[in-house]
C-alpha cells in the first residue's frame, strides 16, 4: 500500500505513460489532449462561427470520455491514494521560489500566490491564469498538438514537425520562467 | 460499452500524472529551471516504451482491437505553426504549470480554480479557429 500513497518515481510514472499512448494505439486512436479543446468549443457551438470547428462529433467523443476519465482519475488518486498532499521539488527551486516571497513552495501541488482563494480578489491574478490559458489552447492548436500529442506520440512516431514543436515548447518555457518570472513576481 | 476503455484509460491517466506529480505548478516550475531529473525522467520514459510500441505497431502485422489495420499518421508539416505555436504554449505551459490533461485532472484533484485556466484554454482554441486562415503554417 505504502508503495501506492507514496509520489510514484519517474521510472514508473513514465513507462506506464508509454503504455497508455501503446494502448491507445491498440484502440485504433491517437493519444493527444489538446484536441478535446476543439471539440468542447464545437459542441458549445463555435462551428456556427467558423468551419474550423464543424467535424464528425461522433468521431472524437472518445477524447472526451478519455478526459472525463482523467478527472475522475484526479478524484481518486488525491481522495484514496494520497495521503501526503505535498511535493518533492529540489530544495535549489524551493529557497528560488521564497526569494520570490511564495510561502512554504511545495506544500501542495499549487502555489497559493497564483492559485489560493485570495486571488478571486485580485483581477490582475484572474487576468494571469486566463492569459496563461489562452497561450495553452492557442499554442496548441496552433501547434498541432502538445505534451501529449507532440511530445509524447509524435516523438516516438518520429515526426520532426513535434520535434520543432517540442524545441517551440522549451523556448516558451524558459522565456517565462528565466526572463518573465522574475519581472513579474519580483 | 465501447466507450468504456477509454473511460478506464482516463482514469490510470489521470492516476498516473497526479501521483507523479506532473500535475503540480512546482514540477513544471522546476523542470524549466533544470533542477530535477523528475519530469525529463518521465517524458523520456514515455517516449523511450512510445518509440519501441509504435515501431512493434508498425512493422508487425497487428490488427487493432476491431480488427482494423492500424495506420498511424503523419502530424502535418506546418513548421512555422510548429514552432510559433509551440513556443505560446511553452510560455502558457509555465505560467499555469498545465498542459492541456492535467488542467483536467487537476479539476477532479480539488482544485476548481482551475477552471479559469480551463476557460482560458478554450477561448485561445476558440480564437486559434477563427484566426488560423491569417495565420502562417
Amino acid at each position: 500500500m505504502e508503495l501506492l500513497s507514496n509520489p510514484w518515481p519517474w521510472y514508473i510514472a513514465g513507462p506506464l505513460i508509454g503504455l497508455i499512448l501503446a494502448s491507445l494505439i491498440f484502440f485504433g486512436r491517437t493519444f493527444g489532449f489538446s484536441r478535446n479543446l476543439d471539440t468542447i468549443c464545437s459542441i458549445v457551438g463555435a462551428g456556427k462561427i467558423t468551419d474550423h470547428f464543424k467535424f464528425d462529433l461522433k468521431s472524437r467523443m472518445w477524447g472526451l470520455v478519455f478526459a472525463v476519465g482523467a478527472i475522475i482519475g484526479g478524484y481518486i488518486a488525491s481522495n484514496y491514494m494520497t495521503p501526503d498532499k505535498t511535493v518533492a521539488i529540489s530544495e535549489a527551486t524551493k529557497s528560488n521560489l521564497e526569494s520570490y516571497n511564495f510561502e512554504t513552495p511545495g506544500s501542495s501541488f499549487l502555489p497559493s500566490k497564483i492559485f489560493g482563494e485570495g486571488i478571486l480578489q485580485s483581477p490582475k491574478a484572474i487576468f494571469f491564469l486566463l492569459v496563461g490559458g489562452f497561450f495553452v489552447g492557442f499554442g496548441t492548436r496552433y501547434a498541432g498538438g502538445c505534451t501529449s500529442g507532440h511530445a509524447i506520440t509524435g516523438l516516438s512516431n518520429l515526426q520532426l514537425p513535434s520535434l520543432v514543436a517540442v524545441i517551440g515548447f522549451f523556448i516558451g518555457g524558459l522565456v517565462f520562467v528565466h526572463l518573465l518570472f522574475p519581472i513579474i513576481f519580483k | 460499452m465501447k466507450y468504456l476503455k477509454f473511460l478506464i484509460a482516463g482514469i490510470i491517466f489521470g492516476i498516473i500524472l497526479a501521483k507523479a506529480e506532473v500535475i503540480s505548478w512546482y514540477r513544471i516550475y522546476e523542470m524549466f529551471r533544470f533542477e530535477s531529473f523528475h519530469m525529463y525522467g518521465i517524458i523520456g520514459c514515455a517516449v523511450a516504451i512510445g518509440l519501441i510500441a509504435t515501431q512493434l505497431f508498425k512493422r508487425s502485422k497487428i490488427k487493432d482491437i476491431n480488427g482494423n489495420e492500424i495506420v498511424i499518421t503523419d502530424k502535418p508539416k506546418i513548421y512555422k505553426a510548429n514552432l510559433i505555436g509551440g513556443v505560446i504554449f511553452g510560455l502558457g505551459w509555465a505560467m499555469t504549470g498545465a498542459c492541456p490533461g492535467p488542467l483536467f485532472i487537476l479539476l477532479g484533484y480539488g482544485f476548481p480554480i482551475i477552471l479559469i485556466v480551463i476557460l482560458g484554454a478554450l477561448l485561445g482554441s476558440f480564437v486559434y479557429g477563427i484566426l488560423k486562415p491569417k495565420l502562417p503554417h
